[in-house]
């Protein structure tokens, strides 16, 4: 078994899984399971100012979309931080802390954008025996409205105000959660890095409307015949949190601050491909809001065991694909490859068919006995193919080897060679 | 008497739920009062006796073979359709039901608009979605059978779709305007159903006579109990004829009470779709004994007594034959209480014409199943009490008697090899014993088209019969169309 156990900032915890600021984390009898469970670490449910507490909405708070059998994909929600008072909420996270040594306790953050506020609440979380604190900048409904989560996110001085004022009156590590709803990424991720955050967490949930209740003629999720946008998260929207931690990763001016990825993180492959896109430790939300807390079990030992088949420390992971995270222009235009399908797994559904021939480059031919084969002379290697097929790896890509005919454009397969230089290029020819 | 009575907008719910109610009671009196005479029986009882089994179990063995799909069960079974491309399944379905549109519009949430995918192209689509064959139709064709060898459950799937729509009383086809046409369509089964609705909704007017007292053919009277419960056989019959300007003759049988010149003169066209009526002969010494029957007989009185125990069934059967109706007369006499029951097929057990899942089906109910022997002699005084077999060989000469012969104790013996035209009116060119048509339908006699079982042509199946009646009266329409 390869080792999991994980320092993230300074803040140890047994595995690099740890719970999202979210409904999971709202409460004592919830973070003691997910502790019992095996998670590594928590950041607890956001709390406010003193005082008396937000109150949420009493219908529906979620909205969903679903795959096949009713697979849940996405959910929004409309919840917005604790609403239960913030002295119950710091006895609790004491009690848990001190009960649980091992296991990271970061508390989530969010009050009015004055310093007077951050100052109060950082005073008052101060014996907590919390880990670190996380800022919630991210929360797109309810409390955007009041000038705080998402609407501070949105602007970069903001995010460094309030950052330099927590590093200011707090010792404990700081990680600013981003929100992904903004143009560019990486104005706010290096604003935290100017207000002195010691790392970013990412993605907060994605601006949503889930669907139409096409009775009622409402958004969903419905409060007495009328919906507002909510927070989207779940394995749909894992891409875009993938992306947004790469631009992080990469960039010249956040390279090296460390980052939390979340977003869909669903099994131990999600928690690996966050991290090696370089995101030193993962947060879970929807996947145990689907499954319940014992899915770590399931990302623990996948984790290992992939680690231990790549002979592979944890650390080695994280960032390990940054490097070849690049932009459209690096790519190699003279790498070519084509779609195969192996005639042994093939279940002659015909997908790859309608979507190349209705869809694409009309390069998949269908016999009368129904055998689907590719034309090279045509396939521009797509993918889509392999992508709709419903067996796996039934359709692959072979890559063709350097000197060898593209029957397509009757060129053999040169050297690397991106856009920057193409010849097709206006700018490569103004550069000569 | 009970269907005479329920009108044709009637729902089929409140129509089913009368025939529950019909049925439950009839089952509490016999309860009450020949309890100790139901006991008294049992499958080892010697002869052919009623009640080998209690009311309770006959009513479970004679349930709902495959019960229906709830509405979660269907969207599950939904998801797993892949939506193929110029999908298999149609291809595989004699009247080329868009099988993976209608799952999806399942799986959207519109059963309505599945249903009506499927009745566009088989208006007993009902019907064929619990007969169907689909393991060696639609559902060997599934790409998941070759996947994982789980096909998608279409059949189950039609019938959500279908059974959702006809339970709403809803008929989802409308008659065009009259065209002043008549038809006459002689059958009332499968392919004369389908014939008669398809011309109806041209705007043709059309008269069904039928031979029975029921309509429906083999779906009222040739289909194994289990397979159609709550009498839906009548209550498709009267679904279907919503559409208007069909009117149905009993007990009419052509030859008999219906002439074909007549037909002929009076009507603008004239579709036979009147079945196979005859039975093949075993061929063998004492089949005149008592208690040697058609199982096409038995399967037809099972069908039309409600009450089960009434049923008198013997402790030992013997089964001839290989098709479905040895399967569903076997079965059936075992889930009466029969102690042994055993199918002899004179060929080798891979060209019974039961399929796999049939097969399976009846051994799994407790039916034993002899291949390679063929019936010599029925031995007994004046009833059947054993029967002599010779074994086979199948070689490339035809099938031999060899010397080898075994006896089976019978004291009821069900014919079921095969069945016959007869009657066939005179004029009309036959082929292989049926009425030669060509792929439209089209007899030698100028004006009439055959289709079904009494046609050359398809597997004897219901959905085979259901494309032949369908695409007969295309042809006639356009018949009628051009003429016009």
């Amino acid at each position: 078994m390869a080792d999991l156990s994980s320092n993230f900032i300074g803040i140890t915890s047994p595995n690099p899984f740890w719970l999202a600021s979210a409904p999971p984390t709202d409460k004592e009898y919830n973070v003691r399971r997910a502790f019992d469970a095996g998670w590594g670490g928590v950041v607890w449910k956001t709390l406010g100012s003193e005082g008396p507490p937000i109150v949420n909405v009493s219908g529906p708070r979620y909205g969903a979309i679903w795959g096949a059998d009713r697979r849940l994909l996405g959910l929004n929600n409309i919840e917005l931080i604790t609403d239960r008072p913030l002295q119950v909420n710091l006895e609790e996270i004491r009690r848990v802390k001190r009960d649980y040594p091992d296991r990271a306790m970061v508390i989530s953050l969010m009050v009015p954008c004055d310093e007077e506020s951050w100052k109060d609440i950082l005073h008052r979380i101060e014996d907590t025996g919390a880990d670190g604190v996380e800022l919630n900048f991210g929360c797109p409904h309810g409390m955007a409205e009041r000038g705080m989560g998402s609407a501070v996110g949105q602007v970069p001085e903001y995010i460094e105000m309030v950052t330099a004022w927590v590093k200011h009156y707090s010792k404990m590590p700081c990680i600013v959660k981003l929100t992904p709803n903004v143009t560019s990424i990486l104005p706010p991720a290096m604003a935290a890095k100017r207000g002195g955050a010691d790392a970013v967490s990412l993605i907060n949930t994605i601006k949503s409307v889930t669907n139409v209740d096409l009775d009622h003629f409402s958004p969903f999720p419905m409060i007495d015949g009328q919906g507002s946008h909510g927070g989207y998260c779940g394995p749909a929207v894992k891409p875009i949190a993938l992306n947004m931690v790469g631009e992080i990763a990469r960039h010249a001016d956040t390279r090296g601050l460390p980052i939390s990825g979340i977003g869909g993180v669903t099994t131990w492959r999600d928690a690996a491909e966050f991290m090696a896109m370089g995101a030193g430790n993962v947060q879970v939300c929807t996947a145990v809001m689907t499954y319940g807390f014992k899915i770590v079990q399931e990302m623990i030992s996948g984790l290992s065991q992939y680690l231990d088949q790549k002979q592979m420390s944890l650390n080695q992971l994280v960032g390990r694909a940054v490097p070849n995270f690049v932009e459209w222009q690096d790519l190699n235009l003279n790498y070519v490859t084509k779609a195969v399908i192996s005639q042994d797994d093939c279940i002659k559904c015909g997908r790859c068919y309608a979507a190349c021939e209705d869809t694409s480059h009309q390069a998949i031919a269908m016999s009368e006995d129904r055998t689907f084969t590719v034309k090279d002379d045509e396939c521009v290697a797509c993918n889509l193919c392999v992508n709709v097929c419903p067996v796996d790896n039934c359709i692959t890509m072979k890559t063709l080897p350097k000197g060898a005919m593209d029957e397509r454009t009757g060129r053999e397969v040169g050297d690397y060679a991106n856009w920057q230089t193409h010849p097709n290029n206006p700018s490569s020819h103004a550069a000569e | 008497m009970l269907e005479r009575k329920v009108t044709k907008n009637s729902a089929l719910a409140i129509f089913y739920l009368l025939i529950k109610i019909s049925t439950c009671a009839s089952l509490g009196q016999k309860n009450s009062k020949t309890g100790s005479l139901a006991l008294s029986n049992s499958p080892l009882t010697p002869g052919i006796v009623a009640g080998r089994l209690p009311v309770a179990a006959l009513a479970d063995n004679f349930a709902d073979h495959t019960p229906p799909l709830d509405r979660h069960e269907a969207r599950v079974a939904a998801d797993r359709c892949y939506f193929c491309h110029d999908a298999p399944c149609i291809t595989a379905c004699p009247t080329s039901i868009d099988i993976p549109l209608f799952i999806r519009q399942i799986a959207t949430g519109t059963p309505d608009a599945a249903a009506k995918t499927i009745l566009a192209q088989n208006i007993l689509g009902g019907m064929c979605a619990r007969v169907c064959p689909t393991e060696t139709l639609c559902e060997e064709a599934c790409v998941r059978e070759a996947a994982e060898g789980k096909p998608v459950e279409i059949g189950s799937l039609q019938r959500f779709a279908t059974d959702t729509l006809m339970a709403k009383g809803v008929h989802p086809f409308t008659r065009a305007t009259p065209t002043g046409r008549k038809v006459a369509v002689v059958g009332a089964g499968p392919a004369g159903l389908a014939c008669a609705h398809r011309l109806a909704m041209k705007g043709h007017d059309v008269v069904i006579s039928d031979a029975r007292p029921k309509a429906g053919g083999l779906n009222e009277y040739g289909i194994a109990s289990y397979k159609s419960t709550n009498d839906f056989a009548q209550a498709e019959v009267e679904w279907l004829l919503q559409i208007g300007g069909i009117t149905l003759h009993h007990g009419k049988a052509l030859g008999r009470d219906v002439q074909l010149a007549d037909l002929q003169k009076d009507y603008d066209a004239v579709f036979l779709g009147m079945g196979l009526a005859g039975v093949n002969a075993l061929r063998a010494g004492g089949e005149e004994k008592s208690n040697v029957q058609n199982a096409v007989d038995f399967i037809a009185t099972l069908r039309q007594t409600a009450d089960k125990a009434t049923l008198p069934i013997g402790r030992d059967v013997v089964v001839i034959g290989g098709g479905m109706t040895a399967v569903d007369a076997a079965v059936q006499s075992k889930l009466l209480g029969a102690e042994n029951v055993t199918i002899v097929y004179r060929r080798g057990q891979e060209k019974m014409s039961a399929s796999g899942y049939e097969q399976e089906h009846a051994t799994s109910a407790g039916v034993r199943i002899v291949c390679n022997a063929a019936p010599v002699a029925v031995h007994g005084d004046a009833a059947v009490s054993e029967v002599e077999f010779a074994y086979t060989e199948d070689t490339a000469n035809g099938l031999t008697l060899t010397a080898q012969t075994f006896r089976l104790k019978a004291d009821q013996v069900f014919k079921a090899i095969g069945q016959s035209l007869t009657g066939a009116p005179d004029g009309l060119t036959l082929s292989g014993g049926k009425i030669a048509t060509d792929a439209a339908g089209r007899t030698s006699l100028a004006g009439v088209w055959a289709g079904g079982d009494c046609a050359t042509g398809g597997d004897d199946l219901t959905v085979t019969a259901v494309a032949e009646g369908r695409d007969a009266a295309e042809d006639i329409h356009a018949h009628l169309s051009a003429r016009a």
